[in-house]
């Protein structure tokens, strides 16, 4: 239920700013029917003429079609009914995604001219994008300013995290929704303003399938893979992890006690994308996020050097 | 179910362009690596497209096969998966078709 208007549309997005307890309802009306006819009640006032009286002239009348303009065009439907045509086919050539990847276009434009960096973290749930966030935050807080934007169908818990390990951080709840979009992330910037050259976490709603067909102007997506996980994770959800410039393994210390290959997982991911990072750590032992940190100083770094050119 | 998703942009855009009149036929292609299954869309239709202009519409859906060109090689080959290799062992890969989602073209009722 809506925390503002007490409704209980499941469907509504809402996004909240964590920093002020604001919180807004994105609209997005479904395709209704937008031409409503009203007829109203037509009164035809009928008069009866009465034409009285007879024509019993005589005289010629030379008719003449000069200087009138008679139009016999027929009407388009009639036209059709001739042709026996009684529908057109039109050629509409549409991307259906069109709409999101142009906003994403705008987001990708807005953070180059303010040189953030901004990621996109997807993973199943319970990977621990969470946790690797909270840790980052403690921990380059002395270096550079982030921000998070947080997806979750419900709940702002994980913004509230986010704003304990302190950063600010905007939470979208998408309701049934399964995956942020590109005017999500939009409206997120409106709350957060994030600052010149700083790092945007945008944490995507747990789900290894839809996240990965939704640009919403990042920079990269990073995929989080715990090893509680199956190793074969890359090769059933590989539209992800072909999307994905880096893939964090994350839950390393759990790693002696369970079945987990961790390179065997990392070949697999090379099989769908033969580009892919790969970084292994634990947020929790802290081992492995020096390589972490270093990926993120170097994307940072990159983008100065782009903007500089 | 990001096909629900994605059939309401459909049938938001159709309606859009329909402007008013009344869709008979739908054509969409959807690419065999698009992540998207023409089943579920089919499905969504029926729900999102009622009461509106496309309300009884028939969907046509074009599969397109997946189509690449190897980067090592140059040869070109047909990609039943997103991890096919090539023929000469390689996984570097321009993917060339299969990853459409597109509305190809409406069919509007004049009479």
């Amino acid at each position: 239920m809506c925390k503002t208007c007490g409704c209980d549309n499941d469907a509504m997005i809402t996004v909240t700013n964590l920093q002020t307890g604001e919180a807004e309802h994105m609209d997005r009306p479904g395709p209704e029917q937008r031409h409503e006819h009203h007829h109203g009640d037509h009164d035809h006032q009928h008069h009866d003429h009465d034409h009285g009286h007879h024509h019993d002239h005589d005289h010629e009348h030379p008719h003449s079609h000069a200087g009138h303009d008679h139009d016999h065009a027929p009407q388009p439907a009639a036209l059709a009914a001739v042709a026996g045509l009684h529908a057109v086919t039109i050629d509409l050539e549409r991307a259906i995604l069109d709409k999101n990847d142009r906003l994403a276009e705008r987001n990708r434009a807005w953070f180059e001219g303010r040189e953030i960096l901004a990621l996109n973290l997807v993973s199943s749930p319970g990977a621990g994008k969470t946790t690797l966030l909270e840790r980052t935050i403690r921990d380059l807080k002395g270096e550079t300013a982030i921000s998070v934007i947080e997806g979750d169908q419900q709940t702002l818990n994980d913004a509230e995290r986010i704003k304990a390990a302190g950063a600010p951080a905007v939470q979208v709840n998408t309701g049934t929704g399964c995956h942020l979009e590109a005017d999500m992330v939009r409206r997120g910037l409106d709350f957060l303003r994030p600052a010149f050259g700083s790092l945007l976490m945008i944490e995507n709603v747990g789900n290894l399938v839809c996240p990965a067909l939704f640009d919403l102007g990042e920079r990269a997506k990073v995929v989080v893979l715990s090893v509680t996980e199956g190793d074969d994770k890359p090769l059933k959800y590989p539209h992800m992890f072909r999307a994905a410039e880096l893939m964090i393994i994350s839950k390393i210390d759990l790693a002696p006690h369970v079945d987990f290959d961790l390179d065997r997982c990392e070949a697999m991911a090379r099989e769908v994308n033969p580009e892919i990072r790969s970084i292994r750590l634990s947020a929790r032992t802290g081992e492995g996020l020096a390589d972490w940190y270093e990926w993120l100083r170097l994307a940072q770094h990159r983008i100065t050097l782009g903007a500089a050119e | 179910m990001h096909e629900m998703g994605i059939t309401q942009s459909i049938v938001a855009i159709v309606t859009e362009q329909a402007a008013g009149r009344k869709v008979k036929r739908l054509t969409l292609e959807i690419g065999k690596l698009a992540a998207i299954m023409p089943d579920a869309i089919r499905f969504c239709f029926d729900v999102v497209a009622q009461g509106s202009t496309l309300d009884g519409a028939v969907l046509d859906i074009v599969e397109i096969p997946g189509r690449a060109r190897c980067r090592d090689c140059g040869s070109e080959l047909m990609l039943a998966d997103m991890f096919d290799r090539c023929d000469c062992g390689s996984r570097s890969l321009d993917r060339l078709a299969g990853g459409e989602l597109n509305i190809k073209s409406m069919e509007l009722e004049t009479l």
